[in-house]
């Protein structure tokens, strides 16, 4: 087996950006610790590559498909001899494949900063966060063991958080970053409880033990129940939930479309290709154990995901700030990705599912990357997130109409472009295991393709607005990064993803099936046309049909008032039938008795300090007198 | 010359002296006079040590000699006190104990 | 009454007849002559005592010495004519009940003790003995402490220089907390 040590290089580099820019940045001139972050992350990018096709191309591949490496591994944490936690680097097909993903968006959205941010307070600052944003979600796909995935999981919470805040002057940007953190980190709270649960049934944290089919995780799992489902079903459900938050599932999606007060850079990259789908990653990283010992927890998997998109695709229609738009369809190409291996089975052609989900995650990468990075080239020219302030920009912008016509049409599944593969395979292995879902699933393909296209007439075609000040291309920094996406979601979808990412790394035959894909298409040409028609240029259509579906719209255009649930959840119940109380208890009851211990000793001290008047002749007199009474007692009375 | 004088005689002049130094020290408000009561209790330990060498070990001298060296730490202690007597005159124009009472709480 | 008896009978009433008084007096310079006047009767138990060296030094250094320095100071900081107003009559009750007190239990517990007196026959001394004892490293010799008491000496007249001098610690001292 060849060496892959090299490979711990992938996470350590840019941490070691990140403490070059985060302690020196201000020293350094900003425009020198922006190139600095980007050539770092070319290094690394560089590295990944190698090592991709170190693993998939020369000569790794076995008799009986691709192994799990573990490259490197070193006991960070050494609690006693059974309990010990491990830091290193696993390389199997989806970690290698994630590490690709990864770095190349990152790369692609640190150059686009460079000319996004330009300017910009706190320049180094970004590049920074950038850099322990990329650390943390390497080290989060190439985790060894459930532990030190937790321990990346929360790093990209906090790079997350630090870069939702990075305008922490706007109050809107501060809320968004708190509410993305705090609702995240409630659901990774189950994952936390996963994990325990988990292992402490099967004894260890390492991946490679604990998915291994003939490993302990499946030959001795305790057949312990609670409440009708297994324990390991318990515990899958519980890490499911963490995914659920960092993927922005329904119901904890509603920190994803906040987030959006972000730089779009940061959008691109963490709320759009990498960090929102490492709830996906989760899934599949354990997908074994869900597959063959907790299929309820899969099928939970399957209808969360499922409802999640379609849920999210509904909204989508009706939102005018064009980042928001975005938001919601990733929220629901993830609800894809997730449904892709909820039907999925382990092994063979019945993970058709598993490899749908992850070629889904692939491709969706490149082109929702390109969508928000075209949406920050927009915003850029325009100066506003709103739709409704746009129109006519294909004059203006011509590179970023391109790339985003591309990108939408990827998106709509129209071949041969990458999206289609991906989501006619999903939508294939819908098909094969539950036709609920895969009806769901068409519908949803439709209203992704009304929806992606209505953002795309509203802001190139539509009514001719007036601007300002013309607006203009944006700089080569910016328009290179969408060109090489754009070429990368064309090209994606040719990679012969069944013969390298499976579930069992074995690979199978998998061919396009003309039964789903052609209505696919023919639903993703009919969404089109029904946006060409609604939004090709101004008329009064759109307003008649929000018309007709009078308080769907509605609902829908307030998201279905999730925001307000949860607003009453806890403000109206856990606020105040939970917190108020223990708050009034922690007030009178702790730190009452506190104070009161503070406040006699206060007093005590302002009675006594009189004692010390500066009167040398009271002291003298209190000595002589407690002399002669020392005195007396042992003269007289101790005997 | 000491005969026919019990040694308890001069123990309790010596007391008599020390106490009258002592009522001194807590009354007083001068410094100089505290100063004075000071030497009155010094000098009335000097008398217990002469009479305890005289009476108890005429062939000894360390009652002596122990006098002389507290009379030499006396003399010591009259001289700096006095210096800082005159220096707290200059700080608080006064010398009255009771004026002199910065270091309190 | 032998006549060793009547003299010690009366340095013992001057004694104390003079200290109480110099504790009591209101006029500083009488308390002063009233020391003056305890340490010369002091001197003469001394020489009652036979020992007339430390008699003499008694004089020379206490009479002579600590009591001028005292009159001196004196004569530095108050007006000789002035009365101190009397101590607060709380104050005066209880030290005063505070010495008497140990006072008594002092003699008491005197009085109480048998003092075995030496039968041995006294040492002549002599100014060559004292001298001797101070300077040698013998057994009875005190070549240690007399070299303490002369470093103590020097230090204690340095640090009288220094502190009483004008313009030392206390003006700098004085300017800071004028300045706060």
């Amino acid at each position: 087996m060849t060496n892959f040590g090299y490979t711990i290089l992938i996470p350590i580099l840019p941490f070691l950006m990140f403490l070059l820019l985060g302690l020196a940045g201000n020293k350094l001139k900003a425009k020198l610790s922006g190139l600095l972050g980007t050539a770092g992350l070319a290094v690394i990018t560089l590295l990944s590559y190698f090592t991709a096709y170190k693993y998939f191309f020369a000569g790794e591949k076995a008799a009986d498909g691709f192994h799990k490496i573990q490259a490197f591994n070193t006991v960070w944490l050494n609690i006693s001899d059974k309990l010990h936690i491990d830091l290193g680097v696993l390389l199997d097909p989806i970690s290698v494949m994630m590490l690709v993903v990864i770095t190349t968006v990152s790369l692609m959205v640190h150059i686009y900063s460079l000319g996004y941010m330009k300017g910009e307070k706190g320049f180094e600052r970004f590049f920074a966060f950038l850099s322990l944003f990329s650390f943390s979600m390497l080290g989060l796909v190439v985790a060894t063991n459930i532990f030190q995935m937790y321990i990346f999981w929360e790093l990209v919470g906090v790079s997350s958080f630090l870069l939702i805040g990075f305008y922490y002057t706007k109050p809107s940007a501060v809320r968004a970053s708190k509410k993305a953190f705090i609702v995240t980190r409630f659901a990774d709270f189950g994952f936390l409880i996963g994990i325990l649960i988990l292992s402490f049934n099967t004894k260890t944290f390492d991946f490679i033990s604990l998915t291994d089919p003939t490993g302990p995780t499946f030959t001795q799992s305790t057949s312990a129940a609670f409440m009708g489902l297994s324990v390991m079903t318990w515990s899958m459900i519980f890490v499911y939930l963490g995914g659920v938050g960092k993927s922005a599932m329904f119901p904890f999606h509603i920190w994803l479309p906040d987030a959006m007060e972000g730089p779009t850079p940061v959008s691109a990259l963490i709320h759009a290709a990498t960090m929102v789908v490492a709830g996906v990653y989760l899934v599949a990283r354990m997908f074994p154990i869900y597959a063959i010992t907790a299929p309820v927890a899969l099928h939970v998997v399957a209808y969360v995901g499922a409802f999640s998109s379609l849920f999210a695709a509904v909204i989508a229609c009706t939102q005018t700030d064009i980042k928001r738009v975005l938001a919601y369809s990733t929220m629901s190409q993830i609800g894809y990705m997730m449904l892709a291996l909820g039907v999925s089975g382990y092994g063979g052609h019945e993970g058709l599912g598993f490899m749908a989900s992850m070629f889904h995650l692939f491709t969706h990468a490149f082109f929702k990357a390109l969508l928000f990075l075209g949406a920050g080239a927009i915003i850029h020219a325009v100066h506003s997130n709103d739709m409704t302030d746009m129109g006519g920009l294909r004059k203006y912008l011509p590179i970023t109409h391109w790339t985003f016509l591309i990108a939408c049409l990827t998106i709509a599944g129209i071949p041969p472009l990458s999206g289609f593969f991906s989501k006619d395979e999903i939508l294939a292995a819908a098909f094969e295991h539950n036709k609920i879902l895969f009806a769901v699933e068409y519908a949803v393909a439709g209203l992704t393709a009304f929806y992606m296209f209505r953002l795309y007439f509203s802001i190139f075609w539509g009514k001719d607005t007036h601007y300002h000040h013309t607006p203009h291309e944006a700089p080569a920094t910016m328009t290179v990064p969408l060109i090489i996406l754009a070429a990368g979601s064309v090209l994606a979808g040719f990679i012969p993803f069944h013969s390298l990412v499976t579930s069992d790394g074995k690979p199978f035959d998998s061919e396009i099936e003309l039964m789903v894909a052609i209505p696919s298409v023919l639903i993703g040409l009919l969404g089109i046309g029904a946006a060409y028609v609604m939004y090709r240029s101004a008329n009064e259509l759109p307003n008649k049909v929000a018309g007709f579906f009078k308080y769907g719209y509605k609902w829908a255009y307030n998201k279905f008032y999730m925001d307000e649930v949860y607003l009453f959840v806890t403000k109206k119940i856990i606020f105040r039938y939970i917190s108020a109380p223990i708050a009034w208890f922690d007030r009178h009851v702790i730190d009452a008795t506190m104070n009161l211990i503070a406040s006699t000793a206060q007093n005590v001290s302002f009675r006594i300090r009189d004692f010390q008047s500066g009167q040398i002749q009271k002291y003298a007199f209190v000595f002589v007198s407690g002399a002669i009474g020392l005195a007396i007692i042992f003269i007289y009375f101790w005997k | 010359m000491s005969a026919g004088i019990p040694v308890q005689f001069f123990l309790i002049l010596a007391t008599v002296m020390f106490f009258a130094g002592i009522y001194g020290f807590l009354t007083r408000r001068n410094l100089i006079t505290i100063l004075m009561s000071v030497e009155l209790i010094l000098n009335s330990v000097n008398i217990n040590f002469m009479a305890f060498n005289r009476y108890l070990y005429p062939n000894k001298l360390e009652g002596m000699f122990f006098s002389i060296f507290v009379i030499a730490v006396a003399a010591c202690e009259a001289a700096v006190a006095i210096a800082i007597i005159i220096n707290i005159y200059r700080r608080f124009t006064t010398i009255n104990v009771e004026d002199v009472n910065e270091m309190k709480f | 009454m032998t006549s060793n008896q009547l003299m010690f009978i009366l340095f013992a009433l001057m004694i104390i007849v003079f200290s109480i008084l110099t504790v009591t007096t209101r006029k500083i310079l009488r308390a002063a002559t009233f020391l003056l006047f305890v340490l010369v009767s002091t001197s003469g138990l001394y020489f009652m005592l036979d020992y007339q060296f430390l008699a003499g030094i008694q004089l020379t250094l206490y009479a002579g010495g600590i009591v001028v320095l005292i009159i001196f100071s004196i004569l530095l900081t108050s007006h000789i004519s002035q009365k101190f107003e009397a101590p607060g009559i709380k104050k005066v009750i209880f030290s005063a009940l505070a010495s008497a007190a140990g006072a008594i239990l002092a003699i008491v517990t005197l009085l109480d003790y048998h003092f075995a007196a030496s039968t041995e026959a006294a040492k002549e001394i002599n100014m060559n003995l004292i001298g001797k004892s101070l300077l040698s490293v013998d057994k009875d010799g005190y070549v240690l402490p007399f070299e303490v008491i002369s470093i103590l000496l020097l230090a204690a007249m340095i640090g009288a220089i220094v502190i009483a001098k004008k313009g030392g610690p206390a003006k700098i001292q004085s300017t800071i907390l004028n300045e706060e």
